[in-house]
Order: C-alpha cells, then structure tokens, then sequence
C-alpha cells in the first residue's frame, strides 16, 4: 500500500494505483475523456491533469502512479486553466454542432463543457470538413466530431479483435479511419457497435431508423406489428429514468401501443422456437456426423465476423435463422394468415439491442416470407428516444399484455440476452428431448456470468456433450482457432458477439463501463426465475405453430422459412 | 520485383515492415494497397495497423505517383530566399501543381519540411539528392537530368 494525500484527504491505496484510482478512493472525480474503465489508459487527452508536489508539469491522473507520500492536488487555479484550455482546443476542432448531434444529452465532451464552464472559446473553430461514412446500414461515422481518444480502436482491436479501425497519418492530420482509410463497409467490420460505446461524443452511432417508423405508424394502410428481443426491457428503463430492469414488461407493451403500434409480439416467442429448431439441429448432427462443433448462429455480428475472418468454418454454424429473422418469415406468413390480415400490409417491426441487427434484416437472402422479413429494426436507444418524445409516464400506464400467437415466451428465451442464456437454453430442451426425463433443476449455472470463456461435459444420460460459451469476439477467436486446428474438444459452441451478450448489445443504452453489464445479467435471471415456464418446448404458443403450422422441427416448412445459409466476405483488405 | 518478393526479404527482419515500404517504394515510387495488406498478413499486424504506419511518415505515400519525386522546402529560410518562384517553375515546367504527378508518371511535386540545408537556400530534392540555391533557371536544367 501507499499513502497518498489528495487535497489534503490522507488516503492509502494499492501499489501502482493511479492519481485517478486514488482520488477516486477519497470521493473526488477527477474529469476524463479518453479514459475508458474497461480499457488499456491512452493518456492522449490531458484533461485528468492534476499538479503533484514538487513536479513543475502536470501529471495526467488516469496513467501517473502515486508513490509514497505523494501529494496531490486536483483542482488548483493552474489545473483548472490548463483542463479548460485543453477542452477549449478540442471545442476548436469540434463542429458546434450539439442541438442536432445524436449524442445531445449524453456526450462526455458537452458534459465536460458545462462543467468547466466553457464560455468564449477564444480559440478559431477549424473543423476539417471530412466526409460522413453512411456506407454501412447499422453505423454511421462522423469523422468531424472525433475526438481522437481511440476508445473506439481499443473496442475494435482488444475486445473484439475485428481490428476495422485505425489512425492514419499524425499530428493535427491524424484521423481515426476504417482500414485502408476507405469506408466501414468496406473494412472488416461487423457491426457489433460496441465502437458507439465507446465513443465519448457522437463521432460514431446508429442508423438511426425512427423516421421509418412514424412513417409507416401513420400509414393508416399499414399494419404495424412489432417483436422486442428478451435483452431491451432491462435496459431501456435506463433509457427512461429507471433503474435496470425495474421497467415492468407489461408496461412496456402498454408504452408501445400509446406510440402507436397495432400488434406487440416477442422475439422471445422466437427464441423458444430457435432452441427447438437448433436444439435438433445439434441432435441431428450428434447422430447422424454432421459437422460438429456447431455453433450458435443468433448473433448477427458474430455472424458477420464468422463469415469475414473464418469463412472456412461456415458449415459448424447452426442453420438456424436468428431469433429476429425465424419472427419476420413466420409474421407475414403463418400469422398474417391465422389473424387473417394481408401480409404486404403488415409492417414488421423489431427492437433489438444491437447495431447488426438492422443489416442482418437487410441482408438479400431474408426474403422468404415472399417480402423483405424485417422491414425496421429500432435499437434499445432508438425506442427509448420515442418514449421520451411520446411524453408518457410509465408509472401511470396500465399494463398490458402481448398480442397472441407470437407474443408467448418461456424463461428460456428471457436468458438468450445474457451470455451463456441460449446455452442453457438448448440444454433445458436438449436434456429433456434427449433422455425423455423431466429435468429437476433446469438452472445450468455454469452458463452464467461474465467469464470470457465457460466450458462444461454434459451427461445426456450416458451421452456425454462437450459445451463451450463465449462473449467477445476476442474470446471467440481463440475457440475458432482450436477449431481450426482440428483441436476443439466441444460438440457445442455458443457465441455471443458483444460484451455479456445481448444485454451489452451495440443497440443498448450508452453503456460506459462492464460493470453495467453484469448488472443487467443479474436482472435477467431474476425475470427467468419468475417465470412459470422456464423450458422452450413448454411454450404453449410454439405447441401450436408446430401442430398447425410447421408440423416438426427441421421439417420442409422450417426449413423454407427458420433456415438459412452464409456467404463468405471476401474482404479485400484482409 | 513483385511487392511480395520484397516483403518476405523483410519478413524475419524485426519492424522489418518500414524497411519494406522503402524497398516497396523505390520500386513503385509509393506503397500500392495490395502491398499495404500482404505486409499486413506478413507481419501479423491488421491492415489497419499497416496502414496506420504507411500513413504515419510523410515520406510514404499511399497514392500513385511519378517516378520522380521533386520536393521543395517550405520552411522559413527557403521561404524568404524565393522559394515560391522556384515553384512556380516547377509547377510551369511540369505542367502541374504541387501535390501532383505529370501524366506521363515520370515526375511528382510535393512540399517538404526543411531538410538541413539553410546555407543554401532555397533547396529541392530530387528523389533524396539535394540541389542548392536553386533558382527558376536552374529548375529547367535539373529536371532535364531526369527527363
């Protein structure tokens, strides 16, 4: 330990801590921009400058160590003026441009102006005039507000190892680009979006797809149908004003039929019929040599990185459709039909915690309803923009309840948001559909948490499974590796693109540190356990899709409509 | 020589990839971006990396240019020795503006930062060979060498 005094406070903190840990641990906030909790410390930024005794220079707080009876003082007149003169110079660079910015309210580098009150810039606005990247259907780039702190090279590269973004040049003419300097569409990218978490202002964000929306809810020819992905509720209360998690489901619903919504279904319904479709899928191929280990295909930009970086591996991801694209084929085919409604009226609708999603809906081959399967894919944010627009009042809706026929779900699709959730998933049906015996526990505890990598042997009753789960795309690498190698000792991979899955999703809430992450995790499991019904093949609704509908899994409907095929990227720059 | 015969020379070199861009660049006068990404994979660094260092130095380029690069020194002592009539020159005996390669590939104009040679000013390089206290007719003699 070191004993540190920060303004004066005494404190005692671990060796190598740094000046940011350290005032941190006495309740002081030293100010940050391209300090990012869950990264490696950049120092580019200076704003966390303090003065420490007995140094002429400022020290930046985030990457200076404290030593033994150091002495340090975050917010003399001297700090003050250097901190305000560094965001003054980053405001020179910086289009003024907050009113219309997708990050107004919720931008570090505006918060950071109000609280040093930055009045006259005394320095001349010069903003580059670089060119908006609208290449890709899910992200946008606006190279003019970068800040230039590379959190958002830091997600790519570390954590996701999708590596679509870098500096080039240096000085005041570096710029963080896509690789090669060329669009994102044209990088390695995925689309994760994990990159707009990262980013302290608006340089990087969503498509946004809210026009689309109102047009078609004011549309009076339209049916507006919508699905909700198990991961948004929890976090969209942080959109409103709630906790994590407190936002009821019912509630929701209720909210979204004020916006205007005709029919409110579940991506969870969904969910459960992917575990029964998937769930076979993995059966099949134990028994009959498939292509072994398979791998969960829900997650679009694991998808996308699968077919980028390991082409050669398309045939181990399950055939599966996502959750998201086995609802937009069956909406405009088998329930358009039992409600008795047109199917080119209906408008299909789904909110997602992810960025990927809007260009997984636009992928060509999603088309087999006859129709384009997903019409608009709104992200956590998106609908949480909408609800503060509509002026509601969540704590005075009267709750509401799902439409039918899509909108019934199983605790096991609540959990598909959380890393680790569609495993647990597939082993609650795969045990029972396997060994004809009623599970008596169906918590598969070891498919929880936030462990990068989770492994466990299953015993199917005397069949033994071999199962592996990751998050992070980083982590997924190192289990293709060893599938690439011919090592891989798993019958089962799940892979979830984002950080914690679905809950940490590109679409989510601006999510600035993991801790959050793991905060909706532990909501997610507490709505599971609630639930009545915790097993997909108990979902009443799902019963009778198969019975009227699809007859069997992986029979001739399911695979017109719930399965797909996957395309190698064959991206030039790789 | 192939851009790939050049990179694997550098291959087991280490930070061998900057070495290979000058080889790169003495034969095609810049880094085409086919070159860029095998350095890349050689290396085992991403394209976006590579590109970042080819991008870093000014003395890489990344677009097509002419087989002869002429850099002018815009630093203060060219500047006030006539650096700029010795431009205008260049620019009217090449037919182009600074920043730009005659069409025929043979000859590039960039500006440069000074190159340590303020005892003879103003200076020009022609592809790294300094030429002193050059004037508007000593320009036409020069790049008659090259032509």
């Amino acid at each position: 330990m070191v004993n540190v005094t920060i303004d004066g406070i005494k404190v005692s903190v671990p060796n190598g801590s740094t000046i940011l840990q350290a005032a941190k641990e006495v309740g002081i906030k030293v100010p940050t921009l391209c300090y990012h909790p869950d990264q490696a410390v950049k120092a580019n930024c200076r704003v966390c400058v303090c003065e420490v005794e007995g140094n002429r220079l400022l020290q930046a707080a985030c990457s200076q160590p404290v030593f033994e009876g150091m002495v340090v003082k975050t917010k003399t007149p001297k700090v003050i003026e250097a901190r305000k003169t560094i965001l003054e110079l980053i405001l020179s660079h910086h289009p003024q441009d907050c009113l219309n910015c997708i990050r107004n309210g919720n931008c570090e580098l505006q918060d950071l102006s109000a609280e040093y009150i930055i009045r006259d810039n005394p320095f001349e606005l010069k903003v580059r005039g670089l060119e908006k990247d609208l290449s890709t259907p899910a992200i946008f780039r606006d190279p003019d507000k970068c800040v230039l702190c590379r959190r958002c090279i830091d997600a790519c590269t570390v954590i996701q190892s999708v590596s679509a973004l870098g500096v080039e040049k240096r000085g005041c003419e570096s710029m963080v680009v896509p690789t090669m300097g060329g669009n994102l569409i044209d990088s390695p990218c995925v689309m994760c979006g994990q990159c707009v978490h990262a980013c302290p202002v608006g340089a990087i964000g969503e498509i946004e797809d809210i026009d689309k929306l109102m047009a078609a809810i004011a549309d009076p020819d339209t049916i507006v149908v919508t699905q909700i992905a198990p991961a948004v509720r929890l976090a969209l209360g942080e959109e409103i004003g709630m906790a994590t998690g407190d936002l009821p489901m019912e509630v929701f619903v209720a909210g979204l039929r004020h916006l205007g919504f005709d029919y409110v279904l579940h991506t969870n319904f969904t969910a459960d019929l992917t575990i029964l479709e998937e769930g076979n899928e993995l059966l099949q191929r134990l028994t009959t040599g498939g292509t072994l280990p398979m791998f969960t295909s829900c997650s679009p930009g694991w998808i996308n990185f699968c077919e980028t970086y390991y082409p050669d591996l398309l045939d181990n991801l399950s055939t599966c459709k996502s959750p998201q694209q086995m609802f937009g084929s069956l909406v405009k085919t088998y329930w358009a039909d039992k409600m008795n409604i047109e199917p080119q009226k209906v408008v299909s609708v789904s909110i997602m915690p992810c960025t990927a999603k809007k260009f997984e809906a636009a992928r060509p081959e999603m088309n087999s309803s006859g129709y384009q399967d997903v019409d608009i894919v709104l992200t956590t944010r998106e609908i949480g923009k909408l609800f503060r627009m509509s002026g509601l009042d969540f704590s005075r809706l009267e709750p509401s309840p799902f439409d039918s026929w899509m909108g019934a779900y199983t605790g096991a699709a609540v959990i598909f948001g959380a890393t680790g959730g569609v495993m647990e998933a597939a082993l609650r049906t795969v045990y029972e559909v396997v060994t004809k015996k009623e599970l008596t526990d169906v918590n598969f505890t070891f498919a929880r948490g936030f462990e990068g990598i989770k492994e466990a042997e299953i015993d199917l009753d005397g069949t033994k499974v071999k199962v592996a789960i990751a998050h992070t795309l980083s982590n997924a690498r190192k289990l293709m590796d060893q599938v690439r190698a011919g090592e891989s000792p798993y019958h089962f991979i799940e892979i979830m693109a984002c950080p914690g899955g679905c809950i940490g999703g590109g679409g989510q809430p601006i999510t600035k540190a993991n801790v959050k992450r793991i905060e909706r995790i532990g909501a997610i499991y507490d709505e599971d356990a609630s639930l009545p019904l915790r097993k997909s093949h108990d979902n009443p609704e799902v019963k009778v899709l198969y019975d009227e509908f699809l007859h069997e899994p992986l029979g001739h409907k399911s695979h017109e409509l719930l399965h797909t095929h996957y395309h190698a990227k064959n991206k030039k720059c790789l | 020589m192939d851009y790939k015969n050049i990179i694997a020379k550098f291959a087991d070199v280490p930070g061998g990839m900057i070495e290979a861009f000058h080889a790169i660049q003495d034969e095609f006068s810049y880094l085409p971006e086919e070159a860029i990404i095998e350095a890349a994979k050689v290396f085992g660094v991403p394209a976006a990396d590579a590109y970042g260092v080819a991008t870093f130095y000014s003395y890489f380029s990344v677009k097509s240019r002419g087989k002869n690069i002429i850099r002018i020194c815009e630093s203060a002592p060219c500047h006030i020795a006539g650096a700029d009539e010795v431009v205008a020159a260049l620019e009217r005996e090449l037919g182009i503006t600074m920043g730009n390669s005659t069409a025929d590939g043979r000859f590039a104009l960039e500006f440069a930062q000074c190159v340590g040679q303020c005892q003879a000013t103003p200076v020009i390089t022609v592809n790294s060979k300094p030429y002193f206290d050059v004037t508007p007719a000593k320009v036409v003699e020069i790049i008659a060498e090259y032509k």
